[in-house]
C-alpha cells in the first residue's frame, strides 16, 4: 500500500504514515528523495519514502530515536517527546535508534544549508550554523543564534505523536461509529464514551488502510503530563545493571579483533616496520599496514595489543612543530599582528583612542590543547564483502562515515550501512572518523570476516583531534570605578577549515568564527569594547571539543573582564549585572547572586568567591564558585549555576548536563593539557590526565530560569563560564590572579 | 583453567597474564565490566573478587586461583537490583553510564565492609573511578542512599 501524506500549512516538514507488515508507521515524509529503508522493508520499491519516528505493530509501539546519544539523554528526550502526544509510557514501548541507513537523516536536515545531521546539541552543527549567518552585525547579541535542531525536533517528534494518536483515534471512530471528537486515549489505548479500551496495537493494521489525520493541534505546555516534570531516563536501568551495549560491547558473528599503532606524529607516515616477532605471537592472525600505521588481527583484543606494541616501527616527522613550545611561539607571532586578522565582529567605541594613554591595564592569557579523552576509546566492527560495507560504531557523523567508507571501499554509498550505537561519551571525539576509516582498511584486507578494532587508550590519547590551543592578550581601562575599555585579541589555529578540509574535502574560505566564539559575543554594554581575532597557521589536528570556540574564549574574557572589573574597585557580580544589556542573561546574573547570598568576592580570611558568566548556545550561565585557600591548596567548596534554556523539558535531566559541564570545565582547568615533545602527545593515559576525582568535588546548587523564549539544549553551555569562575574564586581567596590554564601549575588543589 | 564467574565455571584457554577484563569481555564475552585505561587509572573495569573491588585490568587470570569473581552482571538484574543499582536508578546517576558499571562494584563493595561509610570514607573509596561526565554529586548521593536502603533491609 502507498504511503499517505497530507501537507501541513505553516509547516516545512510533513508527516504522514505508511503500512507496514501487521502495522502502521508515522514519521517525516521526504516528498523530494525516496531513500532506502531497512525499517519498511516490507514495503514494495519507491513506497519507503518515509522517516519513522513511530511504529504500531501486533507485538506493540516502537519509537524510533534518530538521533545520537552521546550522554546526555538524548534517546530519551526523543522518546518522552513522542509519547507526550501519543499517550503512552514510553518506557513500555519498544526504543531504536534506527536501523541503518540514511533514511534517518531527515529531508530537513539534507535541505539546510548546513551539512550536518540534526543532531540534539551538536556542538559543530551549532557553530557552523552560527558561521553561516556570521554577518558584519552582532546577530548574537539578540540571542538569535544557535539551536534550530531542539525547538526543530521538539515540535517535529510531538507532531508524530499526535498524528498517529488522531488516526489510531479515527480508525477507533470508524471501527465503532463514535465520531472521533467522542473518543479520549489513555495509556496505549483509544477510550470509548462507555469506557470500552481498544488497544493501539489492533488499530494499527486498520489505521494503516485510511489518511493520516494531519490537521492536529500540540497540546499547550500547561496539558503536558511528563515533558517539564521530572522524568526517568529510559537508559537508566541498563545502564545501571552493565546490560547497555556500547559499540565496544558488540560481537559480531566470526568477528576478529584488531590493533593499531599509527604514527604519533599526527599525519605522518611509516616509513619502515619490522612485525618479525607480532607475527609469532599466540592468536595474530595478521599484520598490515595501514594508512600512517601498523595494524595487527588477532583472536583477542589484549593479544592483538601486545602484538601491536612488538611491532619495531620507523616513524616519518609530523607535520607542524615537534614541541608545545615552538607551537605557541608560533600561536604568539600571530597575535595583534594585523596581517593574520582573521575577523573583528565587535568593535564598540572608540578603543584606539581610549588605549592611547592613561593607566592601562595589560595582561596575556593562555589555554592549552586539549584532548576528548572519553571513557570509551574509539572502535568499530566492520565487515566488508565484495557488495557491500556494513559498520557498527558509536558516531556523531553517521553520513559522513558513510561517504568516507564508501570512497575507500569502491563501493557505493548506497551499499554502505553504518549501524549507529550507543556511545560512551564524545565530547566530540566522535564528530571524527579516523579509527573507523583504519577498521574498514583492515576489513577490506580480510573480505567476508567482521573486524573489531579497538584503540587501546594510549592510542586514544595520542590520536586525538584536539580542542586548539590559544593565547589571548587583553587591554583595558577603568573610568569612575567602572570598566570603561575592554579589547581582547584571540589568537589560535582556524578549527573550521581543518575540519571541513579533513570531513568534507572542501575549502571554506572567509573567517573563523570559532576563534572567537564566546567573547566577540557577549550581552555586555561597555563604552569602548573589541574583539579581535587572529589566525595561527594550521599545525596539529584540532577539533570541535564540549562547547567548541567558547571552551577558552569564555575562559579570556571573563577572566578579563574580572580583572578589569577588580581595577575599577566594583563588586565583580554587580558591574557584571550593570553591564549587561540582555534581560535574559541579565536575571541569571540576578539570579546567582540570590542564591549564592553573594556579598562580594570575600567570604572571610582564606575564603572566596567567584562569579563568571558565559552565553553560549544561546544559554546564559552564570556560575558562583566559592573556595577555600587551605595550607596544602584549593579547595572548592561549592558551586552555583544559573541557566536559562526556555522551556524545560526533563528538569532532572538538566541539572546533570549541567553539572556535569561545570565539572567538565573545571576538571580541565584544573590539571589537564595535552603538549607535544617529538612531534607527539605526552599525555597518553589518565594519570597525565586526571580531571576532578570525587573527593574534589563541590556541593551543587542548580537553577534553571524560562525567561527566554526560545527553547535551547543545554549539554555545553555550563562548560565555558566554569574555569573563569574558578580562577575568579582563587584570585578572591588568595590575591592570585591565574592567567594560564591548567592551573595547577601554578596552585595545588585538594 | 578454571574460573568462576557471577557463579557459573567456565574452562578457559588463555595466556595465565592475561587480564580477567580481557578474559571476561573477549573469551566470555561479559561486557559488563569495561575498559577505559588499562592501567588502574579509571576503575571502569571493577569486578568483585571473592566480595572485594578489584580492578579486573590488572588481574591476571594465573593469579585468580579459586578466587570467585563477580561483575555487574551477577550483583542484580533489572528484574531483581542490588539495592546499590536502585539507588542509582532512583538518583538518575549515569549519563553515558560508562563508568558507571565500575562506580556501581565500587559502592557495592564499600557498603558491604562499611554498611554506614562517612562522606570522607565515601571519597576516600570511590576516588578511584573516574567519570568523564562527571556524575559525581549523583553518585555521592546515590552511595548515601544506598547505605540508608541496607541499613532498613
Ligand atoms: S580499565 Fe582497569 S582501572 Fe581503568
Ligand atoms: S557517566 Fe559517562 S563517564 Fe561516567
Amino acid at each position: 500500500m502507498m504511503g499517505r501524506l497530507r501537507t501541513l500549512t505553516r509547516r516545512t516538514f510533513l508527516i504522514g504514515s505508511a503500512a507496514v507488515a501487521g502495522g502502521v508507521v508515522f514519521g517525516t515524509y521526504l516528498a523530494k528523495r525516496p531513500v532506502k529503508n531497512p525499517l519498511l522493508t516490507d514495503l514494495q520499491q519507491g513506497e519507503a519514502a518515509i522517516t519513522p519516528y513511530v511504529k504500531i505493530d501486533s507485538s506493540g509501539v516502537t519509537l524510533i530515536t534518530p538521533r545520537a546519544d552521546k550522554g546526555q539523554g538524548a534517546y530519551s528526550l526523543q522518546a518522552q517527546l513522542i509519547a507526550e502526544e501519543l499517550d503512552i509510557d514510553p518506557a513500555s514501548a519498544n526504543l531504536s535508534p534506527g536501523l541503518p541507513g540514511p533514511a534517518y537523516y531527515n529531508g530537513t536536515v539534507m535541505e539546510e544549508s548546513v551539512p550536518f545531521p540534526a543532531y540534539n546539541q551538536g556542538a559543530m552543527a551549532e557553530t557552523v550554523r552560527r558561521f553561516m549567518h556570521v554577518p558584519a552585525k552582532l546577530l548574537a547579541m539578540q540571542i538569535t543564534g544557535g539551536s534550530s535542531t531542539v525547538p526543530d525536533s521538539f515540535v517535529k517528534l510531538r507532531m508524530a505523536g499526535a498524528i498517529a494518536r488522531e488516526t489510531l483515534k479515527e480508525a477507533a471512530a470508524q471501527q465503532s461509529g463514535i465520531a472521533r471528537d467522542q473518543l479520549s486515549t489513555e495509556n496505549g489505548f483509544v477510550v470509548l464514551p462507555d469506557g470500552t479500551r481498544l488497544p493501539y496495537t489492533e488499530l494499527a493494521t486498520p489505521a494503516a488502510g485510511i489518511e493520516p489525520v494531519t490537521d492536529v493541534e500540540l497540546r499547550s505546555k500547561s496539558d503536558w503530563k511528563s515533558l517539564g516534570k521530572p522524568m526517568q531516563r529510559i537508559d537508566m536501568p541498563a545502564k545501571c545493571t552493565g546490560t547497555e551495549q556500547y559499540g565496544i560491547d558488540l560481537q559480531i558473528e566470526g568477528m576478529v579483533h584488531a590493533a593499531v599503532r599509527a604514527n604519533p606524529g599526527l599525519g605522518a607516515a611509516v616509513e619502515s616496520y619490522d612485525a618479525t616477532a607480532a607475527e609469532s605471537m599466540r592468536g595474530v592472525q595478521k599484520v598490515l599496514p595501514i594508512e600512517n600505521g601498523v595494524a595487527v588481527v588477532a583472536d583477542n583484543t589484549w593479544r592483538a595489543w601486545r602484538a601491536v606494541d612488538a611491532i619495531d616501527i620507523q616513524w616519518a616527522a609530523g607535520p607542524y612543530p615537534a614541541s608545545t613550545d615552538e607551537i605557541f611561539a608560533k600561536i604568539e607571532k600571530v597575535i595583534n599582528n594585523e596581517a593574520h586578522r582573521d575577523h573583528r565582529q565587535r568593535d564598540e567605541g572608540d578603543v584606539e583612542s581610549a588605549l592611547e594613554d592613561g593607566d592601562i591595564f595589560e595582561a596575556q592569557y593562555k589555554v592549552p590543547y586539549l584532548a576528548h579523552a572519553p571513557m570509551e576509546p574509539m572502535n568499530a566492527i566492520v565487515k566488508v564483502t565484495d557488495d557491500q560495507c556494513e559498520i557498527w560504531t558509536g558516531t556523531q557523523i553517521p553520513l559522513f562515515v558513510r561517504d568516507h567508507a564508501a570512497a575507500l571501499t569502491g563501493l557505493d554509498k548506497e551499499n554502505v550501512f553504518v549501524y549507529v550505537q550507543p556511545i560512551g561519551g564524545s565530547f566530540g571525539h566522535k564528530l571524527e572518523d579516523t579509527h573507523v576509516l583504519q577498521a574498514v582498511e583492515i576489513a577490506m584486507a580480510l573480505k567476508g570476516t567482521a573486524v573489531k578494532l579497538v584503540w587501546s587508550r594510549e592510542e586514544d590519547m595520542t590520536h586525538d583531534y584536539l580542542r586548539p590551543g590559544a593565547v589571548a592578550i587583553g587591554r583595558g581601562k577603568v573610568a569612575d570605578s567602572k570598566v570603561d575599555t575592554f579589547d581582547l585579541s584571540v589568537a589560535q589555529s582556524a578549527l573550521l577549515p581543518d575540519w571541513f578540509g579533513r570531513l568534507m574535502k572542501i575549502n571554506i574560505p572567509g573567517p573563523d568564527a570559532t576563534i572567537t566564539t564566546g567573547s566577540w559575543d557577549q550581552p555586555f554594554d561597555i563604552p569602548n569594547y573589541r574583539v579581535t581575532g587572529y589566525r595561527a597557521p594550521t599545525m596539529v589536528p584540532i577539533s570541535s571539543w564540549r562547547s567548541v570556540g567558547a571552551s577558552g574564549n569564555g575562559f579570556f574574557h571573563d577572566s578579563l573582564l574580572d580583572e578589569l572589573i577588580h581595577k575599577a574597585g566594583a563588586d565583580p557580580l554587580a558591574e557584571r549585572i550593570r553591564l549587561c544589556l540582555d534581560d535574559t542573561s541579565r536575571k541569571v546574573l540576578e539570579k546567582a547572586g540570590e542564591i549564592s547570598d553573594w556579598n562580594g568576592p570575600s567570604i572571610s580570611e582564606n575564603r572566596g568567591r567567584g562569579v563568571a558568566f558565559c552565553l553560549s548556545f544561546g544559554v546564559p550561565t552564570a556560575v558562583v564558585t566559592e573556595v577555600t585557600n587551605t595550607d596544602s591548596g584549593i579547595k572548592i567548596d561549592k558551586v552555583y549555576v544559573v541557566v536559562d534554556v526556555g522551556d524545560v523539558l526533563d528538569p532532572v535531566n538538566l541539572e546533570a548536563q549541567v553539572f556535569g559541564g561545570v565539572i567538565f570545565g573545571m576538571a580541565h582547568a584544573m590539571n589537564c593539557e595535552t603538549t607535544f615533545e617529538n612531534h607527539a602527545a605526552q599525555q597518553n593515559n589518565y594519570h597525565a590526565f586526571e580531571g576532578m576525582r570525587l573527593y574534589q568535588v563541590p556541593e551543587f546548587e542548580v537553577v534553571a530560569l524560562s525567561n527566554a523564549g526560545k527553547i535551547r539544549g543545554i549539554g555545553e553551555p555550563g562548560v565555558p563560564p566554569a574555569a573563569p569562575s574558578l580562577g575568579n574564586a582563587i584570585f578572591a581567596a588568595t590575591g592570585r590572579r591565574i592567567r594560564e590554564l591548567p592551573f595547577n601549575k601554578q596552585i595545588d588543589f585538594v | 583453567m578454571e574460573i568462576t564467574v557471577n557463579n557459573t565455571s567456565y574452562t578457559i584457554d588463555a595466556e595465565p597474564e592475561m587480564p580477567l577484563l580481557w578474559v571476561l569481555r573477549d573469551e566470555l564475552g561479559i561486557t559488563g565490566p569495561k575498559y577505559g585505561c588499562g592501567i588502574a587509572q579509571c576503575g571502569a573495569c571493577t569486578v568483585h573478587v571473592n566480595g572485594y573491588a578489584v580492578r579486573s585490568c590488572q588481574l591476571a587470570i594465573g593469579d585468580l586461583g579459586n578466587s570467585q569473581v563477580t561483575t555487574i552482571e551477577g550483583l542484580g538484574t533489572t528484574q531483581s537490583l542490588h539495592s546499590v543499582q536502585q539507588a542509582w536508578i532512583e538518583n538518575q546517576v549515569a549519563q553515558c553510564g560508562y563508568c558507571q558499571s565500575g562506580q556501581i562494584m565500587q559502592a557495592a563493595s564499600l557498603l558491604s565492609t562499611n554498611p554506614d561509610p562517612t562522606d570522607d570514607q565515601i571519597d576516600a573509596a570511590m576516588s578511584g573511578n573516574l567519570c568523564r561526565c562527571g556524575t559525581y554529586p549523583r553518585i555521592r548521593a546515590a552511595v548515601k542512599a544506598a547505605a540508608k536502603k541496607l541499613q532498613e533491609v
